[in-house]
């Protein structure tokens, strides 16, 4: 059973098209990586599988309707919309004892256990806490939820870079196992490159990439050629090309490397690359 | 190595205990409040209370009763109004403030349904503010009747004369049944309020004002009349006058046989009302659903 299964997912504010016929499928045991640029859909597209939102077309999350079957499926679905979220006022030791007392797959050790290792103390509340404490915080009361699908919108935003790493470290190591799934939201998009499994790439409402990491590995290559080279580079027919120094560089998908190798340095695209690429062809155009 | 994964683990869950005392924790002004208010009401008529010896001398005999009893029979008022206004405030902002702060999205995250926590929210005007106006009325008028019942036997009177014409025992049930018709009788207000708070995205205090207040005006000015302001009115003091047999332009009850249930029961703005407020509760259920941050 897929975790996430959707078709013809479409959702409308008014006149405004936020998400236009997305068709998805997350398989258990995947960390996917939505990328977007501002306004694409991700959210509009995260709350409809949260059961946030009503939506059209058919979603299924875990089995379950998200809209029409919320409160079952909340027990098994975690999430994170951003770390700034908690309430201000809630001390930690409260928001332990109120997930303990509402949520039937939270184990309180796991939480506490986890919180230890920081410098979050348990009689402060969450607006005495730093930035990166809060978010700490958040990370360790997800700890405890054993949840089936770990939905993160954004988690990071406003952080600086060293809890940036800290969270996807803990999230990795500490969380991650093959029978979860995580579903995760950014516009740092290098930093999680080396964690997720699937990415894919969204713009107006509409899946414009999507592939797992092991194809983004074999398939993309960049190349830095000489001006006396690109020509020969153009022929072989890069998906994007850009100028830097004085040089090209050249991206190409699926074209052998060794025939890549005779015109320059070969290497791996970063997905902010990629990215650009993809955003700059056009709707859908890359694939 | 094969290892088995754990068995899923199934705590037990008090979706509702928790969530009251959530409510509890983040607005401590609903026990504040009235503690303040009980505070400064047991100072006041403390003071009033040196003054109890020589009020009984001087006394009429006709007023004798009313002198005794009415500064401990009093005492409580205050401490309900401010229950009953800490409950208005709460109310109003019971489902804004979590949009407000976006940690509604937090909550939204946990397994707590969206009716559990409206009717959490309710049950704190409902029933946890009567609670505690009671206890802080009856723990008021007890250490005030000790502090009256010691200067009496400081000025060489007896306290059986407090103990005697003020019917501490018998004015506890006066006052559970007391608050319990208020509760009732004002669910609607509270409905109201926390639908306003579900509803609004802005100035919640404006929206549970203004519509109220259009629809007298309007009435006032095309039909003359005053029939909606008389509705307000009618549910502000109605419960007073609907649950008890009230002497003339006295509010204040000390007899048994001043408690009217029957009648409250059977007075159709108590049903009307009730109707009301289950009709704006589940509307802030669904509107909780739907909402999002602001």
């Amino acid at each position: 059973m897929a975790c996430i299964e959707a078709r013809g997912l479409r959702k409308t504010f008014g006149p405004t098209v936020a998400v236009d016929g997305l068709d998805l499928r997350v398989e258990e045991g995947r960390i996917l990586g939505i990328v977007g640029p501002n306004g694409a859909g991700k959210t509009t597209a995260l709350n409809s599988i949260l059961g946030l939102t009503p939506y059209q077309g058919e979603l299924r999350v875990l089995g379950r309707d998200p809209w029409t079957e919320r409160d079952q499926l909340v027990r098994d679905v975690a999430f994170i919309a951003d770390v700034a979220v908690l309430p201000r006022w809630i001390r930690v030791s409260q928001a332990i004892d109120y997930l303990a007392g509402v949520h039937p797959r939270f184990d309180r050790a796991k939480a506490e256990g986890f919180l230890a290792k920081t410098s979050v103390k348990r009689t402060s509340k969450v607006r005495e806490l730093s930035k990166g404490m809060v978010t700490q915080l958040h990370l360790a009361l997800i700890m405890g939820i054993d949840a089936k699908l770990l939905v993160l919108d954004e988690p990071t935003l406003g952080l600086d870079i060293l809890v940036r790493k800290q969270f996807y470290d803990s999230l990795l190591n500490d969380y991650f196992d093959r029978s979860r799934t995580i579903v995760v939201t950014t516009h740092q998009v290098e930093e999680i490159q080396d964690v997720l499994t699937d990415m894919m790439f969204i713009n107006r409402g509409r899946i414009v990439f999507d592939r797992s990491m092991e194809e983004f590995e074999t398939r993309y290559s960049e190349v830095m050629v000489s001006p006396e080279q690109v020509a020969a580079a153009r022929a072989l027919r890069p998906i994007h090309e850009r100028q830097v120094f004085g040089r090209s560089i050249l991206l190409f998908d699926g074209v052998d490397r060794q025939q890549l190798a005779a015109l320059g340095d070969v290497r791996r695209p970063s997905i902010a690359d990629l990215f650009v690429a993809v955003m700059s062809q056009g709707e859908g155009a890359a694939i | 190595m094969n290892t088995q994964p754990d068995p899923p683990i199934e705590n037990p869950v008090r979706p509702f205990y928790w969530s009251v005392r959530r409510e509890l924790w983040e607005n401590r002004s609903v026990y504040i409040a009235p503690l303040v208010v009980a505070a400064v009401v047991l100072f006041a008529t403390a003071i009033n209370t040196t003054r109890l010896p020589r009020r009984i001398r001087t006394a009429e005999p006709a007023k004798r009763h009313a002198v005794i009893v009415t500064p401990f029979s009093l005492a409580p008022a205050p401490i309900m109004m401010a229950t009953l206004l800490v409950g208005f405030f709460y109310c109003l902002d019971a489902l804004y403030g979590e949009r407000r702060d976006r940690s509604i999205l937090f909550w939204k995250s946990l397994p707590v349904s969206d009716r559990t926590t409206v009717l959490s929210k309710a049950s704190i005007p409902m029933v946890v503010l009567p609670l505690i106006a009671l206890g802080l009325s009856v723990v008021t008028q007890f250490l005030l009747l000790q502090l009256g019942s010691l200067i009496l036997m400081g000025n060489g009177m007896s306290p059986g004369t407090l103990w005697g014409e003020f019917g501490f025992f018998q004015g506890l049930p006066i006052m559970v049944y007391g608050l319990t018709i208020h509760a009732l009788w004002f669910a609607p207000i509270y409905g109201w309020l926390l639908l306003v708070s579900a509803w609004a995205r802005r100035a919640p205090v404006l929206w549970a004002l203004f519509p109220p207040l259009a629809i007298a005006a309007v009435e006032k000015i095309v039909f003359n009349t005053t029939l909606f302001m008389n509705m307000l009115g009618y549910r502000m003091t109605g419960a007073m006058r609907e649950g008890f047999v009230l002497r003339g332009k006295h509010v204040d009850v000390e007899r048994f046989s001043q408690l009217d249930p029957a009648r409250f029961l059977s007075a159709p703005g108590l049903w009307v009302g009730l109707i009301f407020a289950a009709l704006c509760l589940a509307a802030a259920v669904r509107l909780r659903r739907n909402r999002e941050p602001i």
